[in-house]
């Protein structure tokens, strides 16, 4: 596991340790038992200051993601296994998505602007759920008055 | 997130009341009371002329303060005790131009009772500084970290560094910072270091003081600092005007600073409740915390609640 820590992107670097190691779990590229590198070995590799390291260790403990084994490391747990969504990887879902991805890219699209694209998909069909729920509860309602 | 049992019993590396310095007339430093727990990589920011470098060397006990005390580990600074703690890296390296890097190395054995031979010569060696070099050879990055070797050797608590970064370009840089954060992990040292990169403090930093002419304008986690502040952004023509004047939808949040043009208002604030109306808000980063403390003229000082010293009063953060 290496992470990559961006600066300036407005979410705090913590927080980046702790959505780059559960995307990896849910990737399948970690796998429960996995240790995760040391605080020194982030803080020499990735210049983060060990403290976000633990943090995030600590956050991701919480979450059950990983176990804190004092004095011998932090690794992946094993309930963590149930996140992964590895066979993701190999579906035709991810296929079309990384053929989509390289169609935006050629079209000139930056890396940026196709996540975005997806937020936005992701955002509205949390809207369009949402809605959908809604009416649904006002139907119930409706149905019982 | 933080204010935990385990974060209030953490240990004070160093506890400051009401220090100030005075040259003639003039005050640079005034009023400054804050603690840093131990363990924390603290950024100390300010515009120049705002006390920085006087703070550093009243805390290494190499300057004598005009108001007000500074203790390292509950040891009053400047103190034998305190200063076996301490290293201090001034922002002009203190090496001999004609020495070797090992020779440099044999003076920090000679001067200090605590010196570690091994570490201070691993971390040489880990950034490829051969050790017959003579230091006016040197260039600026590898001076800076057999300078750092030097002050780490001393085996110190707490590590003072003064602009540390300022003269090495961002390869370099980011490799000290990384060198400098693993003996962080590995020791748990506390580093207290003045900079002026405000950008690259968000990953190097988790612990901030700023100070400017008023004197202590943010102390605290930088986590901390972050999650209590808000960017309000709004189109100009879109604000309306409340009945004292200013911008409307402000009232109930403390303003530390504002700026905008014909098209956009942003303003930084802690806020005192809902943010709502014309005004869209988004967490700051750390860089644009800085800088509007920076900006604003010292009427909204923060100190948050595991900086504060007790009796010693500043407005809280609850």
């Amino acid at each position: 596991m290496r992470y990559y820590i961006e600066r300036r992107r407005g979410v705090a670097a913590y927080q980046q340790i702790v959505e780059q190691t559960k995307r990896a779990v849910r990737a399948g590229a970690l796998k429960p038992g996995d240790r995760l590198p040391t605080a020194r070995e982030v803080a020499e590799t990735c210049a983060v200051n060990p403290n976000t390291t633990l943090k995030a260790y600590r956050e991701l403990d919480r979450d059950g993601v990983v176990e804190l084994r004092q004095g011998v490391g932090t690794f992946i747990a094993a309930a963590a296994a149930d996140r992964s969504h590895a066979p993701a990887a190999e579906s035709p879902l991810y296929a079309e998505l990384a053929e989509w991805t390289g169609r935006a890219l050629a079209a000139g699209l930056l890396e940026e602007d196709v996540r975005d694209l997806v937020e936005l998909a992701l955002q509205e069909r949390q809207q369009t759920a949402a809605g959908t729920a809604r009416s649904s509860t006002d139907k119930r309602n409706g149905g019982r008055g | 997130m933080s204010g935990s049992t385990g974060e209030a019993a953490e240990r004070t590396a160093l506890e400051v009341r009401g220090l100030g310095r005075q040259y003639g007339r003039r005050w640079v430093l005034r009023d400054a009371t804050f603690r840093l727990p131990a363990g924390r990589v603290c950024g100390l920011v300010g515009p120049n002329g705002a006390g920085k470098t006087t703070m550093l060397e009243i805390v290494a006990g190499l300057r004598e303060a005009s108001a007000g005390e500074a203790r390292v580990f509950g040891e009053p600074a400047g103190g034998a005790q305190a200063r076996q703690r301490v290293a201090f890296l001034p922002q002009e390296k203190p090496l001999f131009a004609r020495f070797t890097v090992a020779e440099t190395l044999r003076l920090g054995h000679e001067l200090n009772p605590r010196w570690d031979q091994e570490l201070a010569e691993g971390f040489v060696r880990a950034g490829s500084v051969p050790l017959d070099a003579k230091v006016g050879r040197l260039s600026g990055g590898q001076r800076t970290r057999v300078a750092l070797a030097v002050a780490l050797g001393k085996r110190p608590d707490l590590v003072l560094l003064d602009e540390p970064l300022a003269d090495l370009d961002p390869l370099v840089r980011r490799q000290t910072v990384a060198a400098l954060l693993g003996e962080v992990a590995e020791r748990g040292i506390t580093v207290l270091l003045s900079s002026h990169l405000v950008a690259e403090l968000d990953t190097l930093c988790d612990y901030l003081l700023l100070v400017a002419e008023g004197g202590l304008q943010l102390a605290g986690d930088v986590d901390e600092i972050i999650s209590v502040h808000r960017t309000l952004t709004a189109p100009t023509d879109r604000i309306p005007t409340g009945p004292d004047g200013l911008p409307a939808g402000l009232e109930h949040h403390t303003v530390v600073e504002i700026h905008g043009d014909q098209r956009y208002t942003t303003a930084l604030v802690r806020p005192g409740g809902p943010v709502g109306g014309v005004w869209e808000d988004s967490a700051p980063t750390l860089e644009e915390v800085v800088l509007a403390y920076l900006a604003q003229n010292g009427s909204a000082p923060l100190i948050s609640p595991n900086s504060y010293v007790p009796g010693v009063g500043s407005e809280v953060v609850k």
